[in-house]
């Protein structure tokens, strides 16, 4: 018979086993970025790139930033990929994450959700015709058409599934249904295109990329993510909760159906502002959120930054591969994001002796 | 605590569920609901924890209206326990049971929530399980942790929905046991709804028997059981004698035939392959 002490003293060291965990992923995602910096079209390497990196970010230490060459490589192009990657990874992860986990369901990602697709179209809507929702200047055109249409994909969803109770089922559902209208809509405007440039552009934007990563991207994008990761953490105790079903969550006190649409909005919000800018880059919501789930269990609490630093691992990993694999040029991340997890991902499936999921 | 329960009606669109149910229990008693399937246990359950809505003033907690509490102050006041339970994603013993804290936390769990989990899953004697994952114990185990979370919220009144239905006699006995010593310290009332009408003879200090949504028969188990109310409420002729405890006890009289008259079998039944 276990006694009380030894219970806590059991869960308490499970806890500490939980933290190492992160812990760990984040130690991984520092060598991934100093690995990730040094290498790359040019000939910075790690003291240069870190001589230009530390006195640009510290302007008032007044160190030497070194030569005109390693800054432009380094802060305007290197470094900005790598922030972008790691925000992009994060952000996308942990709407993964979230959703799979308020939905009851491990098969939930930005695809299934519709959200993917509608920020296709929105996309090739403004490419091909230069139709925005609302207009912006030069290339924001294309980033803010993509934002809005994943905000809409949103609102169609939601209203279908609040007309049936919110349940999970129908927000699924209902999701796969707008994410198939808006990729028939996407390959209607691709197929009458009268500009192949425009489909070429298309395809380009649908593969995904961090290549156009600038500060002024990160700038944007990066508040909107911090912001909806904080609150997503917030609503760990709920999805750890409507994990036992929407009676029981009730019984503690837990508005299941205004949990599912808070998170909804934020899943949204995040996933939007990051694939307006980087374009689909799908799998890291997905994957990330079961490859923490096997190493940490699924409390919510420990689980959400988990996968938010295996998202970013992820990405960044997959993206300083595509980068220099046959440089001078350079794969789709997409590709490498699916390439390299999927593998992982497998392996991780029949090792593990227990079911993550189910 | 006092719970009134006042005219409770409650439907499913068109199709009426339960009608004028009118009872109350008090402080340290434990109650069982019984009737045939379909007569409205569940949703009665359900009504009195809100998870289903109903009309005003028809679920009073000491004279309170519990339609004017939140979630989370309806929540420290009832435990509730489904019939059965699992989960999408797999948790621990001690995650499941450390849930019920939920009305009392907000992001970080204390030293004293700790102690009441690891004190319920010890006076559930199921210390020894609790680093193991849920979704692999079994029924009576689950059971079991199920019933921990609940007590975990510190509850005036246990709402538990066929409790004992899916475990063998020992867990039955033993959790039963525990629900009436835990309605006897005077600390909360319970009530459970069951099938087996011997095991809530045996427990209960009352009992409310439902037809179609009606209550049929409420009182002490030996003014509920009488043969009259078991032919009306089953349809069954039972006879009630005096257990060896000293309540009633029914067992059935009809023979097979009385039960399934069918002498032939259905044809699709006979065909050989």
């Amino acid at each position: 018979m276990t006694t009380k002490a030894e219970l806590t003293k059991l869960y308490n060291k499970g806890k500490k086993r939980k933290l190492l965990a992160i812990f760990s992923v984040f130690i991984a995602i520092i060598i991934v970025v100093l690995i990730s910096i040094s290498f790359g079209a040019g000939s910075p390497r790690l003291p240069e790139a870190l001589q230009v990196i530390i006195s640009r970010t510290f302007p008032f230490l007044n160190l030497d930033p070194g030569s005109a060459l390693a800054q432009t490589i380094i802060w305007d192009i290197r470094f900005p990929r790598i922030v972008l990657a790691l925000v992009a990874g994060a952000g996308l992860a942990a709407a993964g994450v979230t959703m799979q986990g308020v939905l009851r369901n491990p098969l939930v990602s930005s695809y299934i959700l519709g959200i993917s697709s509608a920020a296709g179209f929105g996309a090739a809507l403004a490419i091909v015709f230069g139709i925005g929702v609302i207009s912006f200047v030069g290339g924001y055109l294309v980033i803010g058409n993509a934002f809005m249409f994943c905000l809409l994909a949103m609102i169609i969803v939601y209203s279908i599934a609040r007309l049936r109770g919110m349940s999970s089922e129908t927000v699924i559902l209902a999701g796969v249904a707008v994410g198939f209208l808006f990729s028939a809509l996407l390959s209607l405007i691709q197929y009458i295109s009268p500009d192949s440039n425009a489909v070429t552009a298309i395809v380009f934007w649908l593969l995904g990329g961090l290549y156009t990563a600038t500060w002024e991207k990160i700038l944007i994008c990066l508040p909107i993510v911090a912001v909806t990761i904080i609150l997503m953490m917030t609503q760990s105790w709920n999805i750890n909760i409507m994990s036992m079903g929407e009676d029981v969550a009730k019984s503690l006190g837990v508005n299941s159906k205004r949990v599912l649409t808070v998170n909804m909005l934020l899943e949204t919000i995040a996933t939007a502002s990051i694939i307006a800018f980087t374009g689909i880059i799908g799998f890291v919501d997905l994957i990330a959120p079961h490859i923490a789930r096997m190493l940490l269990g699924s409390d919510h609490r420990y689980l959400i930054p988990c996968s938010i630093g295996m998202g970013a691992l992820m990405l960044l990993a997959s993206d300083t591969v595509a980068r220099l694999i046959i440089m001078p040029t350079e794969l789709p991340v997409g590709i490498l994001t699916s390439l390299l997890g999927v593998p992982f991902f497998i392996y991780l499936l029949v090792s593990k002796r227990r079911r993550s999921f189910g | 605590m006092k719970l009134c329960i006042n005219k409770l009606t409650f439907s499913y669109g068109p199709i009426s569920i339960l009608k004028d149910v009118e009872f109350d229990v008090g402080l340290g008693e434990m109650l069982s609901i019984v009737g045939p399937n379909g007569s409205g246990k569940s949703t009665l359950l359900k009504c009195i924890n809100r998870i289903l809505k109903t009309k005003n003033n028809t679920v009073l907690v000491d004279d309170q209206d519990t339609c004017k509490m939140n979630l989370k102050e309806l929540s420290m006041l009832m435990g509730y326990v489904p019939q059965s339970s699992s989960s999408t994603f797999p948790f621990t013993v001690f995650d499941v049971v450390l849930m019920g804290r939920k009305p009392y936390i907000h992001w970080n769990i204390s030293e004293r929530d700790n102690e009441i989990v690891a004190d319920m899953l010890d006076y559930l004697g199921i210390g020894h399980l609790g680093m193991r994952h849920f979704n692999e114990l079994s029924g009576g185990e689950q059971q079991k942790v199920i019933i921990a979370r609940a007590l975990a919220q510190q509850p005036k009144l246990m709402l538990l929905d066929e409790p004992t239905s899916s475990l063998d006699i020992k867990h039955q006995l033993e959790i039963l046991c525990m629900l009436k010593s835990l309605a006897q310290s005077k600390e909360r009332s319970v009530i459970v709804s069951m099938h087996d009408l011997n095991l809530a003879s045996r427990f209960s200090d009352r009992m409310l028997m439902l037809k179609n949504g009606c209550i049929f028969a409420l009182g002490t188990p030996e003014e509920v059981l009488t043969e009259k109310n078991i032919e009306a409420v089953y349809g069954i002729k039972a006879n009630v004698s005096t257990s060896f405890v000293g309540k009633p006890q029914v067992t059935p009289l009809m023979n097979e035939t009385d039960l399934f008259s069918h002498t032939k079998l259905s044809p699709v039944l006979e065909q050989k392959h």
